[in-house]
């Protein structure tokens, strides 16, 4: 691992991230970050999704297959869930992809997921920060994406 | 019968936002202008506190909505010239004044005023810059119409001279003949949202207005940091166009003045006006930038004020607690200017500035007060329009109703209330005429883009300089324009406005598109908008996305350009790749149940039960003690002299006998489902509610003072609160009278670490107790305690009785807390008096804390559960947007009034309570509310039956049918997509939020 961060740090290497937001705490936290003018890494791409709990583990797979370096996602806080308990099921449902991601060499802290509120754009800022320092340290994710050799080569 | 339709008069923000509330519940409204556009003052403005959100883009919205709505009828250039008869049967008569352009005819193309000779100043822009006799107020305007300047325009003073625009115009709009023409009109109530004027500073000689260019207004210097200003966006001062390093602000010029400028009140928004511009200068500003602002006490008294207090003074705005002396150029005439001030020591001090800027207060307009006198309303000292302390937004005239800072100087957020509550009040009366006047309107028929390929239109937007400033716009749009299957884009300054709207329904017919990309702001305030655009175009509303490239992009990347245009890029790719698979989507309804809850029985909640009764519509108000009142009923007057106590047992006894309203007394919730239209609610004693509406009001509790700022209370029995000092004063207690010595420390728990906020009334409430008791005794001792004295508004009067009683203002800072100490149970108060630099001590019989007014954390956030609304980090309940939605939550259906949301003052409270009524109005006053349109839908063949979906869906949406498969039922689907992540098989999806479209969206961030 030390050895691939010395390599991309040499190439200016900028991971991209991909964070499934839902529409209501946390994309909402996005905004207010903007609107406070909280600045963060540009490295994360925000795809707006009705609640956590539409996130499935095929979606997170497949976005690393694309050539994600790292993904977030991020819901309601425990009880906040504005569709009463999906972000619990997404809590679940990564606790279990966790243990997949671990078997087949995905490493920790490439999937991500936090909890933020509508009311919190310096948290979302602050996690956007965290993220992206930790998926920078861990280099270019190429264990599941397709085109690697090409990607390499580039 | 009375008559269902309103005037509204006057079209800034406040008169939009009443037209619109109530227009969009069932009246017919006439909405008088006097100049050509409507958005008022809030359309000239650049940024707006304390979100910092560019104001033509969340005003612009509104302007559309108003411009396109079938049930206003826009009467710009005119005003109200006589009304006769009474509450539910006027007449009014409107004079409109020609605008020499016919509306109907002119395209907005601008011939006319590109051609036109005649150079005339730019009163949009403060008189600053020239713009033309033919000319467009400001480029967002609403009706876009041209219009002619009749006291320039060559041809109307000299006929056959000019007429070049006559000549010039490809549509022959222009009509030099046009006349005056008077409306009579019938309405059943009339809404008044005249504004306000701002104090002209040029007598006030001291300042150097009006002869040293570099001394400028606030306005004025807000024209400077527009993007649609005469400069562009770029900071540039007046007298060699250099940008300014070294900016100075002086608050209260034309307030708090009795001497010079006759304005004793305070203009209550000019604190908060500065401190942005001090802001938003600094971003503007390229390297060091040096921000001063000379104040008397800084008043950041509203929600969210206190923290951008915090951070500008982190931001290294200087702060100077000083009058300014005199502003007299530098020596070297290289335009500087040199500012003498006194500061609180009393040492005269110097200091050099590139540009001053003069906080200038608010005045009623001229105007204002004549129309005031023909319609025989009351005014105040100040001359604004006297209101009543019980219900805010009347006047002396029944049936005319007042919101905004006519009757007050106050910000935009208090204004949208007064607003809402102005449409609450001049509906009651009319409620049995709803829909009696107005017309429905009609979508022209969709067209069928089942069969056709993706033709992707993609609009991308400048923001003025929100987006243009960060990310090359252009590039954006250009790139757009090479995307797979997208045959149009497009980069417009304001995409929002109604000419870019207008412009964005005939090329989606000219190019045939069928499915659309804004790339703009956040979808959470625009989408409704656009996708309203769509509708107007014939086009299916769902066949629509947005790329965030302001709040997610160019706001939060600011000093990385060239990756935020990357990020720009991609998100627009994504977009398109987003819109490519989405299709047409039904627009499904929900039938309204007619019914209103209200939680909370205090004066909040029990205005807003009163205003659902009185429309007619069942309301239950529950309350969680056996009495109604709540806080209100422990004041004991407001800073006018009016006791509560009389209006809140009236009031208790009119919501108590209302046949409409049934009052469940020690009564909580313990369950509550459903969405805007149909909630069902349990209550504690296993009842079941069915409400089409929630209004939350649950008020607020005082602090209790602990650790450092207990100041003895509970330990000697001469500390009291506020309250407690209130219910001596309701008990008429005799000892007060006796008390020499009395000594008030203000701001107890308020504006620290752990409540980082402004508790607003306590300053006002405070004052004016030491005014009864010097009323009581006029040879008692008072002392304030302060740190800012914040009587806002016409409060300042309070202050100014004080001081003229004898009260002593002491300030202290929060390195030097009065230090509170007992002797033999005689209390003594150290303090050090900033003014004579000198320790005090005085030995008082009574001390009184002004403690802080916080949210009752616990039940706020179990019903903030129940009904999924947000809550901010102090446990106040959090609205929609604070500018523009300031009493309705996020959430449908659910609105709040009150201290739940900050603290307040009762009458301030009432008005939000009105509001929140009216806003709910809106859904109560139609038979069905728009439903989910994004629903899961299950593909029968894939479906194994494992059941998985119907145990995640919260809805009981999801069920399996006789043959084991899943079928959801499309009316309780709330499209959160549980199922479609639950299921193992593939077999569910969720319409335009499908698997494919999500992986799609993702696979084009790296393309």
């Amino acid at each position: 691992m030390t050895s691939k961060t010395n390599e991309t740090s040499q190439t200016n290497w900028e991971p991209k991230i991909i964070a499934f937001l839902c529409n209501w705490c946390s994309y909402a936290g996005a905004d207010l970050a903007g609107v406070s003018r909280f600045q963060y890494p540009p490295n994360i791409r925000i795809v707006r999704v009705p609640c956590s709990g539409r996130v499935s583990e095929n979606m997170i797979l497949s976005a690393l297959k694309s050539g994600a370096d790292g993904i977030l996602v991020s819901g309601c806080h425990p009880g906040d869930c504005h569709y009463i308990s999906g972000n619990y099921f997404a809590r679940r449902r990564f606790a279990l992809l966790g243990n997949l991601l671990d078997f087949i060499g995905i490493e920790p802290g490439r999937v991500n997921f936090s909890w933020v509120s509508a009311a919190e754009g310096e948290q979302f800022a602050e996690v956007v920060r965290t993220v992206t320092e930790k998926v920078k340290e861990l280099g270019p994710a190429t264990r599941l994406v397709k085109k690697i050799e090409a990607m390499q080569a580039a | 019968m009375p008559k269902g339709s309103v005037l509204v008069v006057g079209g800034g923000i406040s008169g939009v936002q009443a037209a619109l509330d109530l227009a969009n519940s069932g009246f017919l409204v006439h909405l008088v202008e006097r100049t050509t556009a409507i958005g008022g003052k809030m359309s000239q403005l650049d940024k707006t506190f304390p979100t910092n959100d560019c104001s033509a883009c969340i005003l612009s919205p509104k302007l559309v909505e108003c411009g396109r709505h079938l049930n206003i009828n826009l009467l710009t250039l005119s005003d109200l010239v006589s009304l006769e008869g009474e509450p539910g049967n006027f007449k009014a008569v409107v004079r409109q004044r020609p605008r020499y352009v016919d509306p109907t005819k002119c395209i907005a193309c601008g011939l006319c005023a590109e051609k036109c000779p005649k150079k005339v100043t730019n009163d949009f822009n403060m008189g600053i810059g020239k713009r033309k006799a033919a000319y467009l107020s400001y480029p967002q305007a609403v009706p876009l119409k041209y219009a002619l300047d009749p006291a320039h325009c060559i041809w109307i003073n000299k006929p056959g001279r000019c007429g070049v625009c006559a000549k010039e115009c490809p549509a022959g709009a222009i009509n030099f003949d046009d006349t005056a023409r008077d409306h009579v009109l019938e309405v059943g109530s009339v809404v008044l949202a005249p504004g306000f004027s701002r104090f002209n500073p040029t007598p006030l000689d001291f300042t150097g207005y009006g002869r040293l260019p570099n001394v400028v207004t606030t306005m004025e210097f807000e024209r400077f940091l527009s993007p649609s200003g005469p400069c562009m966006g770029h900071l540039e001062r007046p007298s060699d166009g250099k940008e300014p390093k070294k900016i100075a602000w002086l608050q209260c010029v034309g307030s708090r003045d009795i001497n010079r400028a006759g304005h004793p009140y305070c203009s209550s928004i000019c604190c908060m006006f500065a401190l942005k511009q001090a802001v938003i200068a600094k971003e503007h500003s390229h390297g060091d930038f040096e921000p001063s602002i000379f104040y008397m006490d800084m008043r950041t008294h509203g929600k969210g004020f206190e923290n951008y207090y915090t951070r500008a003074r982190e931001e290294g705005v200087h702060f100077h607690r000083a009058r300014v002396h005199s502003i007299i150029p530098s020596p070297d005439n290289q335009g500087n200017l040199k500012i003498r001030y006194v500061n609180e020591q009393g040492k005269v001090n110097f200091e050099e500035f590139d540009m001053v800027v003069l906080s200038t207060g608010l005045e009623p307009y001229r105007h204002t007060i004549e129309l005031a006198s023909m319609l025989g309303l009351e005014l105040d000292a100040d001359n604004f329009v006297r209101t009543d302390s019980f219900n805010p937004v009347a006047t002396s005239r029944p049936g005319i109703y007042v919101c905004g800072a006519a009757s007050e100087p106050k910000d935009i957020p208090q204004s949208v209330v007064e607003a809402s509550a102005a449409a609450a009040e001049a509906s009651r009366i009319l409620a049995p005429v709803r829909w009696t006047e107005t017309s429905k309107k009609v979508y022209p028929a969709e067209q069928n883009i089942y069969a056709q390929a993706p033709r992707i239109g993609v609009f991308v937007c400048h923001c003025g300089i929100n987006i243009a400033s960060v990310v090359d716009v252009a590039a954006v749009s250009a790139y757009a324009g090479t995307l797979p299957d997208v045959v149009f884009s497009q980069a417009n300054l304001f995409t929002c406005s109604q000419d870019t709207i207008n412009q964005m329904i005939s090329i989606i017919k000219e190019q045939d598109l069928n499915r659309v990309v804004v790339a703009s702001c956040s979808p959470r305030t625009h989408e409704p908008l656009f996708q309203e655009t769509l509708r107007d175009a014939g086009l299916n509303k769902f066949l629509f996305e947005m790329a965030n490239i302001r709040d997610q992009d160019s706001w939060v990347h600011q000093r990385e350009p060239e990756k935020a245009t990357t990020k720009a890029k991609d998100l627009v790719r994504m977009a398109v790749a987003r819109v490519r698979g989405e299709g047409a989507l039904p627009y499904n309804t929900v039938a309204v149940t007619k019914a209103a809850l209200v939680i909370g029985g205090g004066v909040s909640g029990m205005t807003s039960a009163l205003a659902f009764a009185e429309q007619g519509y069942p309301v239950t108000l529950i309350e969680q003690s056996d009495m109604l009142g709540g806080n209100g009923r422990k004041v004991f007057r407001n800073w006018k002299g009016v006791e509560f106590l009389p209006f809140i047992n009236d009031l208790t006894a009119r919501v108590a006998s209302h046949p409409h309203i049934t009052v469940k007394y020690n009564t909580e919730i313990k369950e509550a489902s459903g969405s805007v239209g149909k909630f069902s609610t349990t209550f504690s004693d296993g009842r079941t509610f069915e409400h089409g509406v929630t209004v939350m009001a649950v008020g607020g509790e005082p602090y209790k003072p602990e650790g450092q700022w207990r100041f003895l209370h509970g330990v000697n029995p001469n500390v009291h609160t506020l309250l407690e000092l209130d219910k001596k004063f309701i008990d008429d207690d005799p000892t007060l009278k006796n008390i020499k010595q009395a000594v008030f420390i203000h701001c107890v728990g308020s504006r620290i670490a752990e409540r980082p906020y402004c508790s607003r009334v306590c300053c006002t409430h405070a004052i004016d107790s030491a005014v009864k008791l010097k009323e009581m005794n006029p040879d008692m001792d008072v002392f304030m305690l302060y740190r800012d004295v914040r009587t806002y508004g016409q409060r300042e009067r309070i202050y100014q009785e004080a001081r003229a009683k004898g009260v002593v203002f002491i300030r202290y800072d929060l390195e030097r807390l009065p230090q509170v100490s007992e002797k033999e149970g005689r209390l003594i108060i150290k303090c050090h008096d900033p003014i004579i630099d000198a320790h005090v001590v005085i030995q008082p019989d009574m001390l009184v804390l002004a403690t802080a007014i916080q949210p009752r954390r616990q039940s706020s956030t179990s019903l903030a559960k129940f009904f999924k609304c947000a809550i901010d980090s102090q446990g106040f309940l959090m609205e929609a947007h604070m500018k523009l939605r300031p009493v309705d939550f996020a959430t449908e259906g659910v609105f709040l009034a009150g201290l739940c949301h900050y603290p307040k003052s009762m009458e301030e409270s009432i008005a939000q309570a009105k509001a929140a009524a009216a806003r709910a109005s809106i859904i109560l006053a139609h038979d069905a509310v728009p439903a989910e349109s994004v629903t899961a839908v299950v593909t029968a063949a894939k479906c194994t039956g494992c059941g998985l979906c119907t145990e995640v869906c919260a809805y009981n949406a999801v069920s399996l049918d006789d043959n084991g498969i899943s079928v959801v039922n499309t009316s309780m689907c709330k499209g959160c997509g549980a199922c479609v992540a639950g299921c193992r098989s593939d077999a569910v999806t969720l319409k335009n939020i499908g698997n494919e479209q999500i992986m799609a969206t993702v696979d084009a961030a790296f393309e």
